[in-house]
């Protein structure tokens, strides 16, 4: 097991990625309040490779083994945010913060999900689930999603789905259970509408209906629309849209609009293909996985890296409502650079270990 | 069964890659969508449909007096502003500017180069608080210079040289700290709120709420059509305050260049009447922003005008005390036949203490309460306080609220200190000697109190014991809920024998007769008791060696009221420095000459001005300066305004009287 085993390939182009999103937070935030921030995305991006290395040093199997501690300490550190987190926020009323100042527990908890829901999908005997194989897995995920859920944080609690469906999808979840899940969930949507609050259910009416409320919620959408538009083939000369205040968030939710208002419609492709090319380099590394558990982390990886880019740049085409996931490397924020590069150690410790046996 | 290392179907895997395959071809799709084929509409759309969202300032309340008579006001302050529209060269029109805004085309280019490396839609502040014919040079010239604008924001109007400055306060931008502590909670940054004084007590009522208006915006930052939208601002509400102006112009006149404090109080009520501090400041120069050399000079000054002396100098009372201890003496039982022969001093535990008349070479000789009290014999009060000891006058002293707040509605109030065993034993973990009563006794040594404790304390005796709350806002005023009313308005009865009550008022009642400490204060026709008071800084002894020495200058204390007993008014004035209670006292009796003068004529009401020409009089604080400048004066009560002549240029003028038309 040498350097060689690096993917070294993988990280050359998720490099590409993040230095694309520095430059792209520079010019967003270049006269703003914010100007300076991508300096820290640096500190951030070198940190997180650093934290790569560190995690893909540890054989994977000896942390599956202990995978059980660590879920309680996810779970634990759940419930303190519950109970601790409600304080400070009660006294403060601020503009969310760009991907959290601190590392949210939500965020390390998802990497640990992916371990744990590995193990399990690779400790089962069966080729098909069983009812209470399925339920058992739906637990597993479920129960922290409830937490974040309650904190309340709707957009997280969603990346937790995609670790869900795909452990189950490669699990051998059955055309049947599939079925039910989809009754299921759409039983529960008028359920899962009442417990909505307000401003979330906005989001949802004003990505229906944007021209409704132009002003109000539906806002955010349509600047996103005005300002990918503009940027036209090659991208707008004066990228008016992020410059002058109109795109919001322009640094973290919708980097990608105001990317796509500088670069036009070849830049944003030329991203899209990026992001391709590392989804599917993973997915190899998937398939070169010395075993099953291996496969089912490099997948659930794969399954929220590719939730985050869909339900992000799906909103800032206004294909999907504005939900506050960042997007994954050009997205500002600690948390999330964190995150995918811990994420991106996890398939590096795979990989590097597929010719041992 | 299979074994732990098959692998999940390759079948599943590649299923995968095809779904992430559709869902990029999907955002492909998205993207081509409104890039290449809805280009043209979004570029139109980048241009045209822009909304912000723009404040539309809410003017702060006023602050009245007790009549209802201005004293705050907000005055709309222009600014003038550059718009950058890349059509028009701000270099070539900076001279034209210049002129029309008497600047230096110096400055004007600075301005235009300092603001080139800020994006375009920032507009450029050239200046601030322009005069009338600077807004109306770019009224005249807007078709010529259509990139020179003006913005108007409202600011605090203050009466001039710093008049009732320490109990209106001051208003600045909020600050973080503020922000962060939860009664700020709903303030954002930029907001004007309430610093000290009134301003700050009662900043709720007087701040209103911004409103705003949604307005679209072309790509330059300015306003195309009508607002789509509109809040309306909800103005501050005025605050009334228990001030009368008429007197707090005495006051503030009485005092002038002395230092020190002056408070006059409804001995019924509490309501202050007026309340002054000196040295003071200008609030004006708070209204936005202050420069730091500015505000350093004010808080490094050792005559400290920051402070509001009335309610947080904390100083020995001198004599002033002797009537508490004569009230404690007489319930006691001890004062009333008491006879002591003074000397000019006295020795007590060890020590040999002196009588003020000592230094004068007199002595008192025979001397019961009455005398003690209007010739402020120190002998007496020495005894009194040994046979009382510290437990007792303590007991009396607390009962009549020193040593604590009064809990009057301004921020910061002080609390000074009631000495007693127990305060001693709490704050120095030692004994107390019975020799520390006797300074104590005489209002020296460890007790410290405010103006406004004193004078709600003598107030009480002089009400036979009706102990109020002092305040400067009558709560019944202020809208229902927003303070709990019962707080201003209760009233405590503390026991005091009617016979002790009329000596020592009696007493009190001769300080300013020819047999008093205080005559030259008196005013005749009216009958003026009261107490002075001449607090030592340092030992009498080493004050005779340094006689001409500044720093060792006593402080002169001098609480009156009229009539002697259940008065109509109260006066307590603090001269630091002044040496003799009896200069206090002729600061006093000047505030309440101006009471009695008041009384005796019509009380003046504010008349709203007609549409005709002529006099009019008004009760009106500022006076503008006319052309000759002969109005320049603090004025109040009765003053007649020629309403002929053109309201003043509001930015270099004092506070004029835009108000009133």
């Amino acid at each position: 097991m040498t350097l060689r085993d690096f993917d070294w390939v993988l990280v050359a182009f998720v490099l590409i990625i993040c230095t694309l999103g520095v430059i792209e937070i520079r010019s967003a935030t270049l006269h703003t309040k914010f100007a300076g921030v991508h300096v820290k995305q640096i500190y951030w991006i070198m940190g997180g490779l650093g934290c790569m290395l560190l995690v893909s040093v540890i054989n994977y199997q000896t942390l599956l083994e202990k995978v059980h501690w660590m879920y309680i300490a996810a779970v634990t550190s759940l419930m303190s945010v519950l109970v601790f987190g409600q304080k400070y926020l009660g006294a403060r009323r601020w503009v969310k913060l760009p991907g959290g100042n601190h590392f949210q527990p939500s965020e390390w908890v998802k990497l640990i999900l992916i371990l744990a829901v590995a193990k399990y999908f690779a400790d089962l005997q069966h080729r098909e689930l069983s009812w209470s194989d399925f339920i058992k897995a739906g637990a597993i995920v479920g129960v922290p999603m409830l937490m974040v859920l309650a904190q309340p944080d709707l957009g997280t609690a969603l990346t937790y789905l995609p670790i869900a469906i795909v452990g189950l999808f490669l699990g051998g979840i059955s055309w049947k259970q599939a079925l039910a899940i989809i009754l299921l969930a759409g039983l529960a949507m008028p359920l899962a509408w009442h417990h909505l609050k307000d401003y979330q259910k906005q989001r949802l009416v004003s990505f229906m209906s944007p021209d409704n409320d132009p002003r109000g919620a539906g806002y955010h959408v349509r600047q996103s629309e005005i300002a990918v538009g503009s940027g036209g083939i090659w991208g707008s000369s004066s990228g008016s849209q992020t410059h002058l205040a109109f795109l919001p968030e322009p640094h973290t939710d919708f980097i990608f609009a105001a990317f796509s208002e500088e670069h036009g419609f070849v830049g944003a492709l030329g991203v899209l293909l990026l992001y391709f090319i590392v989804l599917m380099r993973l997915t190899q590394n998937a398939q070169t996985a010395p075993d099953r558990a291996g496969t089912f982390i490099v997948m659930g990886v794969v399954a929220v890296l590719t939730f985050h880019i869909l339900v992000n740049i799906g909103m800032v085409v206004g294909f999907m409502p504005v939900t506050g996931i960042p997007l994954p490397l050009m997205s500002y924020g600690g948390s999330s650079v964190l995150f995918m590069f811990l994420a991106l150690g996890m398939v590096m410790n795979v990989r590097m270990r597929r010719f041992v046996n | 069964m299979f074994s732990h290392d098959e692998k999940p179907s390759h079948i599943r895997l590649t299923a995968f890659q095809y779904v992430i395959l559709a869902i990029f071809l999907f955002l492909a799709y998205g993207l081509w969508r409104l890039q290449v084929s809805q280009n043209d509409y979004y570029s139109a759309a980048a241009e045209r449909n822009r909304v912000r969202e723009v404040p539309i300032l809410a003017p702060r309340g006023k602050i009245l007096d007790r009549y209802g008579r201005t004293i705050v006001d907000n005055y709309p302050s222009f600014t003038a502003l550059l718009m950058r529209d890349s059509s028009r060269n701000l270099n070539a029109d900076a001279d034209v500017i210049a002129a029309g805004l008497h600047m230096d085309p110096r400055e004007v280019r600075e301005k235009i180069r300092h603001f080139e490396s800020l994006p375009q839609y920032q507009p450029i502040y050239l200046k601030e608080d322009i005069t009338p014919d600077e807004e109306a040079f770019v009224e005249a010239h807007k078709s010529e210079l259509p990139e020179l604008d003006t913005i108007m924001a409202y600011r605090r109007l203050y009466p001039r040289k710093g008049f009732l400055a320490h109990l209106i306060g001051y208003v600045g931008e909020v600050s973080e700290d503020m922000l962060n502590q939860p009664q700020f909670e709903l303030y954002n940054p930029g907001d004007v709120v309430g610093k000290s004084g009134v301003e700050l007590q009662y900043n709720q009522l007087l701040m209103g709420t911004n409103g705003s208006r949604q307005v679209v915006v072309n790509s330059h930052g300015k306003e195309v059509g009508e607002a789509l939208d509109e809040k309306p601002a909800v103005p501050g509400k005025p605050l009334k305050l228990t001030i009368d102006v008429d007197l707090q112009i005495a006051a503030e006149e009485a005092m002038e260049g002395k230092n020190g404090a002056i408070v006059a109080m409804d001995p019924h009520t509490g309501e202050i009447l007026a309340m002054a501090s000196r040295p003071t400041f200008d609030p004006n120069d708070f209204s936005v922003r202050i420069g730091r050399s500015d505000w350093a000079k004010l808080v490094n000054d050792p005559d400290k005008p920051l402070l509001n002396k009335a309610i947080q100098a904390q100083l020995a009372p001198g004599s002033t005390f002797k009537i508490i201890m004569s009230v404690a003496g007489w319930q006691e039982g001890i004062a009333q036949n008491m006879h002591v022969i003074c000397n000019g001093s006295a020795n007590f535990y060890g020590r040999n203490s002196k009588c003020w008349v000592y230094f004068e070479h007199r002595t008192h000789g025979d001397v019961d309460l009455t005398k003690a009290i209007y010739q402020s014999c120190d002998v007496f009060f020495y005894t009194l306080a040994d046979r009382l000891g510290i437990g007792r006058i303590a007991k009396y002293a607390t009962a009549f609220g020193l040593g604590q707040k009064t809990g009057i509605d301004l921020p910061e109030e002080a609390s000074g200190v009631m000495p007693s065993e127990e305060w001693k034993l709490r704050n120095f973990r030692q004994r107390w000697f019975p020799g520390e009563t006797i300074s104590v006794g005489i209002g020296q040594g460890a007790i410290a109190v405010t103006p406004v404790q004193l004078i709600r304390a003598i107030s009480a005796i002089s009400m036979g014991g009706r102990m109020v709350v002092p305040h400067v806002v009558n709560p019944t005023n202020l809208p229902s809920g927003f303070v709990e009313v019962g707080r201003y308005t209760q009233v405590k009865e503390i026991p005091v024998d009617p016979n002790g009550w009329n000596t020592i008022t009696d007493a009190m009642d001769r300080v300013l007769t020819p047999e008093g400490t205080a005559f030259s204060a008196h005013i005749p026709g009216v009958d003026i008791a009261g107490k002075t008071g001449s607090a030592q800084v340092v030992s009498l002894a080493l004050r005779a060696k340094h006689e001409n020495d500044e720093n060792f200058a006593q402080n002169g204390w001098f609480v009156g009221f009229t009539p002697k007993r259940n008065p109509d008014i109260v006066v307590c004035t603090l001269f630091q420095g002044g040496e003799h209670g009896k200069l206090a006292a002729r600061i006093a009796t000047q505030v309440i000459k101006a009471y009695v003068d008041k009384q005796q004529r019509q009380p003046t009401s504010v008349a709203r001005a007609t549409t005709g020409n002529g006099q009019v009089e008004i009760g009106a604080l500022w006076t503008a300066s006319d052309e000759e400048g002969a109005a320049d004066k603090l004025g109040g009560g009765r003053i007649r305004v020629d309403l002929s002549k053109k309201p003043p240029v509001l930015a270099t003028a004092a506070p004029g009287l835009g108000g009133v038309n």
